[in-house]
């Protein structure tokens, strides 16, 4: 009796054990890459590509390249190796190039001054040539025709050569789309094109030196690329040619012969260029930052309305535009003045108004600091470092009575993104989302559409909902949204939870196009911005 | 013999939940392998003190005691197809009891039990993608049940007694979704809260409608844990988070409620050899609104709601008296669980659950009798999730997928009347 006892109970573990599976258990055919091959990724772009955020690429940081993160949902659906260009260098985990002006350390909030700051240390990244193409082709700073020029990776060509692909280029004469096609891909993502645009919007629509306008190609009608200005927009057809060659290769009439990323049968998904504006690089600094009490108060604003913007609004209302420059407010935060390069020119009037009181070449100076001033309005973009400059001394004022930045002294166009400059911006965009939409069509290529998904990020009312109820914006970083903030402190890049984002919103588009299943990523689960407690 | 019963005794090891919620039907080998039932059964047996002390009036011999445990193993799978997710926890529990039952005179008997019907055991993969929710919870609540019945008729008695629970809880969650120190190591808070102490009391009565059939109801109050000034252990915070107020070593408040429940049933023994039995119990778990964790520290209030709704078991039994030596049972329970849609927790995935068991007693002597049972407890797997986590302003972020529970349990323990 008692033995038959044990004999059931035998048997009941086994039922017990036999039923604790499920009935669709995820198994090794649970996911798989439809009509897509996985075996030979290759990701093509620029900064967004290569995992730069938080102002620079940092080993850690890297990690988290969207490109990398989509590798790794790959790996269940018949996924090759994936590579990145070496970091190994980079053993403090700070990022930034030495020996290089402008390529700082990464980024990080230290808790102790409130603000973002390049981390303290001294970046250890070389240029040391590893010479080896990589499944990240990703460039930072790359625009469309950078990845077939020839030479862009070689240090010889410095400046013009890009210290990254420097990095990794296989040869002096090597390009960054020739290199990637070493990798013979079986699918790739190409998302470049954001720094045709970017780059003249980052910098207000100026030149490197701040002040003169960097120039719009579309309205030049130049169509080589390789007299542009560093911070010009490339002409929208140019673009369109560069993109076809990137995707189905040819010849182009400068740079030669090319194999485009399709041209041998691969698969691939090919993603549209942001609306820069909705970043919050642009949209974080207010147009009115000047509070009465930063202002210093109801006297000083008395004296500033006497001796500044009285005379100003007189002058500007005089010609006929009344709204330029109006008296400081007591009670409401104020626009900061600024320089706007399409403004009309008053040097010569305010020179003249201003001359019995400050004499002739008092006036001429004061005429050639206010001459294209305006005061900031709602539909003017403040780029993001501006934070930082406002209200602050400039040295370069003509006098100290005039020298605060935005205050007395009008900020240099760099620092701000005009209607008129975020005009040109907008319609390039539009013009190579165009382009990039319909050589995708043609070619039965997938697209990512970057540039609904961050108008929907930018979108306060709406925000992205992620599958897991969590809903996202294109906040800037606060520590009220540490977990939900999806820009680095850059406020340019994704940080590692935005390329989670950019990479589900990715598998989203090979799954349907490619009738593949690929496992989803949680952008929760990805760190956000380094606070330390002291820098 | 003596030696395992002492072991028995003292194995106040952690129990995994297996019943709704938290609680763990595991009161009596005998009876549960009657499909716990016995709010209405007298089986010669001092099992009855746990089921309804008013059935110690009708008790034959002088003196009852039964003592036992029963080897509790949990499996509880977790997947999820659109992340996926796959994680699985398997907790050994072994819930136990130890009751005896002395007969003053006629109208009065006395007794004692001491059992543990509350207890949760779960330990996930440190990390794991519902980290944010628990790692691990280990809870036990022992019941000290001195009592007394009074038979007030040959038909009627009742009977009840206070109650003393002593119990305590461990639980360790990430703090959040992703932060980390510096060295990218998950930041976590330990609670650990021991000897909480508490009072509560139970009541009954038992109605002899005719020679053969029985009517029960028992009452067990519901009693509410007040953890206060347990420990709260932050580890791998980054340094940000203490410098703002995140002591490490911080204390925290937070009740637990072990909900009231309410049993009634019919016995019916048919002759000698066959005795059925039915049981339904009504557990009141809408009391667990939410666990509301004070800490002292910046960490604050968390508050994560439960909203348990009432649940209601169905219980039958049978026992087959073959011989003086052996009797034979078999029971089957339908186990409602209190977990509603949408608050279903990796720290207590349980959804309604079907209860198989089997036993039986055999007398080693006409005074000395081993009883030993068997429950399989059977879950479908379920598609649930927990939607109101909170992460920045948000409270309904949601974590879930297809959970897949099963339940098994071998028990032993032993019968001595005198």
């Amino acid at each position: 009796m008692k033995n038959k006892f044990i004999y059931l109970s035998i048997l009941a573990l086994g039922f017990a054990s036999c039923d604790s599976d499920f009935k669709n258990e995820i198994n090794g055919d649970t996911y798989h890459s439809g009509d897509a091959d996985f075996s030979s990724y290759v990701a093509v772009g620029n900064s967004l590509t290569a995992g730069y955020m938080d102002g620079t690429v940092f080993r850690s940081g890297q990690k988290n390249s969207f490109p990398n993160i989509l590798a790794g949902q790959f790996a269940v659906a018949g996924g090759g190796e994936f590579t990145q260009p070496s970091f190994e260098e980079d053993v403090n985990n700070l990022g930034g190039i030495t020996g290089i002006p402008g390529f700082g350390t990464r980024l990080i909030i230290n808790a102790s001054a409130g603000g973002p700051e390049n981390i303290n240390g001294t970046s250890t990244i070389t240029l040391t040539p590893q010479a080896k193409a990589f499944n990240n082709m990703g460039v930072p700073g790359a625009k469309s025709f950078h990845l077939l020029v020839p030479g862009y990776g070689s240090a010889a060509n410095l400046p013009n050569a890009n210290p990254y692909f420097i990095r990794h280029a296989t040869s002096a004469s090597a390009t960054v789309l020739g290199d990637a096609m070493t990798m013979n891909p079986t699918f790739f993502t190409n998302w470049i094109g954001a720094n045709d645009v970017l780059t003249y919007a980052t910098n207000g629509g100026a030149n490197a030196d701040g002040n003169t306008p960097a120039v719009d190609h579309n309205e030049t009608g130049n169509t080589n690329p390789l007299t542009y200005g560093n911070n010009d927009i490339t002409n929208s057809a140019v673009f369109a040619g560069i993109y076809n060659l990137i995707i189905n290769g040819g010849t182009h009439p400068l740079l030669g012969q090319v194999t485009g990323l399709a041209q041998n049968g691969a698969k691939g998904v090919v993603a549209t260029i942001p609306s820069v504006t909705a970043i919050p690089y642009f949209t974080t600094v207010p147009y009115n930052p000047l509070t009465p009490a930063a202002l210093g108060g109801e006297a000083n604003i008395a004296t500033l309305n006497a001796q500044i913007y009285g005379p100003l609004a007189q002058v500007f209302t005089a010609y006929g535009e009344p709204n330029r420059v109006k008296l400081l407010s007591n009670t409401e935060t104020n626009p900061i003045l600024i320089i706007d390069v399409d403004a009309a020119d008053r040097t010569a009037q305010i020179t003249g108004a201003l001359t019995p009181v400050l004499g002739a070449q008092m006036a001429a100076a004061f005429g050639q600091v206010y001459g294209k001033a305006r005061q900031a309005t709602a539909s003017d973009l403040v780029v993001l470092p501006a934070s930082s400059v406002i209200g602050k001394v400039n040295d370069a004022a003509p006098s100290p009575l005039i020298n605060l930045n935005g205050v007395t002294f009008p900020m240099a166009n760099k620092w701000v993104l005009t209607p008129t400059e975020q005009t040109k911006v907008a319609s390039a965009t539009t013009a190579y989302n165009n382009a990039i939409r319909s050589i995708a069509d043609a070619n039965g290529i997938a697209v990512a559409d970057m540039n609904a998904i961050m108008n929907q990020l930018a979108d306060f009312g709406k925000g992205l909902t992620t599958e897991d109820g969590q809903t996202y914006y294109a906040n800037y970083f606060s520590t009220s949204k540490l977990h939900t903030t999806l820009f680095s402190l850059d406020g340019i890049h994704p940080n590692a939870k935005g390329y989670a984002i950019v990479a589900n919103e990715i598998i989203k588009v090979i799954n349907k196009h490619y009738n593949a299943h690929l496992p989803l990523v949680n952008a929760s689960s990805y760190p956000g911005a380094t606070i330390l407690l002291s820098n | 013999m003596r030696k395992i019963l002492s072991l028995a005794l003292f194995a106040i090891g952690t129990s995994a939940v297996f019943a709704g919620g938290y609680r763990v039907s595991m009161q009596g080998n005998r009876q549960l392998a009657m499909g716990h039932t016995g709010v209405a059964v007298v089986n010669n047996s001092a099992e009855v003190l746990f089921f309804n002390p008013a059935g110690m009036s009708f008790l034959e011999n002088k003196f009852y005691a039964s003592a036992g445990a029963n080897m509790l193993s949990a499996t509880t799978k977790f997947q999820d197809v659109t992340y996926n997710m796959q994680a699985e926890t398997k907790n050994i529990g072994t819930p136990f009891y130890a009751y005896a039952a002395y007969k003053v005179n006629n109208w009065l008997s006395a007794g004692m039990a001491i059992y543990s019907p509350y207890g949760s055991a779960v330990e996930w993969d440190r990390d794991w993608e519902g980290s944010h929710l628990v790692n691990n919870i280990d809870l036990k609540a022992i019941y000290f049940q001195p009592s007394i019945a009074l038979k007030v008729a040959d038909e009627f008695s009742f009977g009840g007694g206070p109650i003393f629970v002593m119990g305590g809880v461990k639980f360790d969650r990430n703090i959040s979704r992703n932060i980390t120190n510096a060295d990218g190591e998950r930041a976590h808070v330990q609670l650990d809260a021991s000897g909480v102490t508490a009072w509560g009391w139970t009541a009954g009565f038992m109605f002899n409608l005719t020679e053969k059939i029985r009517l029960g109801m028992n009452y067990r109050s519901e009693i509410t844990m007040e953890a206060r000034g347990g420990d709260a252990k932050f580890r791998n915070l980054p340094d940000f988070m203490i410098a703002s107020g995140y002591t490490p070593d911080a204390k925290f408040d937070a009740d637990l409620p072990l909900p009231a429940e309410l049993t009634a049933g019919i016995s019916y023994e048919m002759n000698d050899k066959w005795l059925f039995a039915f049981d339904i119990n009504l557990a009141k778990w809408s009391t667990y609104k939410a666990l509301d964790v004070q800490f002292d520290n910046a960490a604050g209030l968390s508050h994560n709601p439960r909203n348990y709704k009432d649940a209601v078991t169905y219980r039958l039994g049978a026992q087959y008296k073959a011989s003086e030596k052996f009797s034979f049972r078999a029971g089957w329970y339908f186990d409602e669980s209190p977990v509603q849609d949408g608050y279903f927790a990796p720290e207590t995935p349980r959804n309604d659950s079907n209860g198989y068991t089997a036993g039986l007693t055999y007398q080693i002597t006409p005074k000395l009798g081993v009883d030993v049972s068997f429950l399989y407890l059977h879950f479908e797997e379920v598609d649930n999730s927990y939607n109101h986590y909170s992460e920045d302003g948000n409270t309904g972020i949601k974590f879930g997928g297809t959970y897949k529970n099963t339940v098994f349990s071998p028990g032993v323990g032993l019968s001595y009347t005198f």
